[in-house]
């Protein structure tokens, strides 16, 4: 009797478990996905929280493998020529060299592609310039159907994937048989995306004490750590920030109107005006042309704007300094030095991790 | 914690023994401690962030846009100086909503406590890259300034009658440090202690209101001109110690 009662509670167990509990489980095909921990550089370890994963998508060895595969894929886009890696290239930080990407049918955007590394250390949640999207997940929804992105229906993309000869098995290593769909696509991208992980420049190293600075570049460190001169750091990390980032938005100066309202357009609230996303300033050698609207085609011109061209309006970062002067008004050594010091946060080893490359 | 235990253990049985009546009862009570921000006496909340209707006692008029601060080694003292720690430190950001009011379970006696803690980080607890939280808020000091944290930023736009335009100012409180040898940094420990006196903790579930008046940064004993101090201020060590002066009125009950 006893034993008719246990078997009649697991069989009550398994018939109200949804699909979806059960790849959590891991139990739907007999399979288990290999769950795994992000590869999580020392320093980050030492100087930040620990990475936002969201229980509802845990990272695993399958589900990263189909996102990397995805993310490679041009299935995704209408007429099969663009995939993500076409305006985020690994060999550029997952950015492209263009002020504004190109989509299908030679569709132009308005903003300038972002690079992808760290993601997971956002802890706002906020993603892309405007911070419009809240997770990488929702993120990872926009361009398939954007117009002069991918241009393509979630629906056709599913169609696609059944019938692939490899996407079914992939999906159900990764999610179990919970039928494939937009969610699932974002998921396994998310999961690829929160691997792309950048943190072993010479500028780490030098943290790390495996290698110096030259006179130039330490100069430049405290030129950016030095708030009556760059004054960078307060918005783009230190050496106790390795993100180069505060992942906040600001208007840090740009225009005097605006033409893209940025953060506004998406609070609905005029002192979001003006506001961006700051990028980290990770990898730079890679990732020009800079700004949300790629308008500065180097490094020179984006310190040029804070020393002399900053212009004023009424959301301007009050952390933006002499701002009727037009900047900070840095001799061209302190600009040279400043300059030498951005690129010591270069990371080649993580444009060329074979880990990150197309399959 | 066996200090602790003891101290209550005869604390306990000093009050049963001596008094049949006593009402210092040993509770484990819900404490919430609020912190309420306002500008004599108006309430301050992110709703009045961004718009420049602020007038300090010099009569510049200013907007806030960012208000965050560090409070330190917060406890609970008896009259009997012994003292029960709350949190190593608490990160409280205005704008975020950031710890604007914090909670916890303390088995304490009913009586009188003064809430204590120190603003910003002694110089022992102000150690260069640390707390996590606070480097990944990038509420660090430059290296060139000895390192360590932020005390509180706090960043706004003002009007004077000479400058016209809306002009931004940050008024960032950090350990005071001269710096005119680069090579041999001299600081001034300039975080303090704020004692609030006489709270009254008898049941199971207590409040304390902590009033945070923002004017008083410019006004007592030093008022503050906003046309001669509004950036660069953390290299300033004379500033640091007017800012020092000034802050020990902001907190009350």
């Amino acid at each position: 009797m006893k034993n008719a009662w246990i078997y009649s509670f697991l069989i009550f167990i398994l018939i109200s478990c949804s699909s979806e509990e059960a790849v959590e489980l891991g139990v739907d095909n007999g399979y288990t996905p290999v769950q795994i921990e992000l590869e999580i550089p020392q320093l980050f370890k030492d100087k930040l929280l620990a990475p936002n994963i969201p229980t509802s998508n845990p990272q695993t060895q399958e589900g990263i493998q189909l996102g990397k595969k995805l993310f490679f894929d041009p299935i995704l886009s209408s007429d099969k020529t663009i995939s993500c890696a076409t305006c985020h290239d690994p060999q550029k930080a997952f950015t492209d060299n263009l002020q504004f990407s190109k989509g299908v049918n030679d569709g132009i955007g308005t903003r300038n592609s972002m690079p992808l590394f760290n993601l997971a250390w956002n802890f706002d949640d906020r993603f892309t310039w405007d911070g419009k999207q809240l997770s990488i997940e929702r993120q990872a929804f926009e361009p398939v159907t954007n117009h002069v992105e991918m241009n393509n229906d979630w629906k056709e993309v599913a169609n696609r994937l059944k019938n692939h000869t490899d996407y079914p098995e992939l999906f159900k290593k990764a999610f179990g048989d919970t039928p494939i769909d937009s969610n699932l696509v974002v998921k396994a991208l998310a999961q690829f995306e929160r691997t792309l992980i950048s943190g072993n420049s010479k500028f780490d190293k030098f943290l790390r004490g495996e290698t110096t600075l030259t006179s130039e570049e330490q100069n430049g460190f405290d030129v950016f750590m030095d708030e009556s001169r760059g004054d960078c750091f307060h918005c783009h990390g230190s050496n106790n920030n390795p993100l180069w980032t505060d992942n906040k938005f600001h208007n840090n100066g740009l225009d005097a109107t605006f033409t893209d309202l940025g953060l506004g357009a998406v609070t609905g609230d005029a002192n979001d005006n003006g506001k961006f996303k700051t990028p980290s300033l990770r990898n730079l050698a890679f990732t020009a042309p800079f700004m949300h609207d790629g308008r500065f085609a180097t490094i020179e011109e984006v310190i040029n704007h804070y020393s002399e061209g900053l212009k004023n309006s009424s959301t301007i970062d009050p952390l933006m300094k002499k701002v009727n002067q037009g900047g900070v008004q840095l001799t061209d050594l302190d600009k040279a030095d400043l300059k030498a010091f951005l690129l010591t946060l270069t990371d080649s080893d993580f444009t060329n991790n074979p880990a990150f490359q197309l399959p | 914690m066996i200090k602790k235990l003891v101290y209550i253990l005869m604390l306990a049985v000093t009050i049963w023994s001596c008094s049949s009546d006593s009402d210092e009862t040993l509770q484990n009570k819900k404490i919430t401690i609020n912190f309420i921000h306002e500008w004599d006496g108006t309430l301050v909340t992110k709703d009045d962030f961004n718009d420049i209707k602020f007038k300090n006692e010099n009569g510049d008029s200013l907007s806030i846009e960012k208000y965050r601060y560090v409070l330190s080694d917060i406890k609970l003292v008896d009259p009997s100086g012994f003292e029960t720690p709350l949190k190593d430190y608490l990160f409280i950001d205005l704008g975020e909503e950031q710890n604007l009011s914090y909670s916890l379970e303390e088995l304490i006696l009913d009586r009188t406590y003064t809430l204590r803690f120190t603003f910003g980080f002694t110089d022992e607890k102000n150690q260069d890259g640390v707390y996590l939280d606070l480097n990944t808020a990038s509420f660090n000091v430059s290296p060139g300034l000895g390192g360590g944290y932020h005390y509180m930023q706090f960043d706004g736009k003002f009007k004077t009658e000479t400058t016209t335009t809306p002009t931004g100012f940050n008024y960032h409180v950090i350990r005071a440090v001269d710096n005119t040898d680069p090579n041999n940094l001299v600081f001034q420990d300039t975080s303090f202690t704020v004692n609030l006196a006489d709270i009254w903790l008898k049941n199971t579930t207590e409040t304390i209101n902590v009033k945070v008046n923002i004017a008083e940064w410019f006004k007592n004993p030093n008022t503050w001109k906003l046309d001669e101090l509004h950036q660069m201020l953390m290299p300033n060590f004379d500033a640091q110690v007017l800012m020092n002066g000034n802050g020990k009125s902001v907190f009350s009950l």
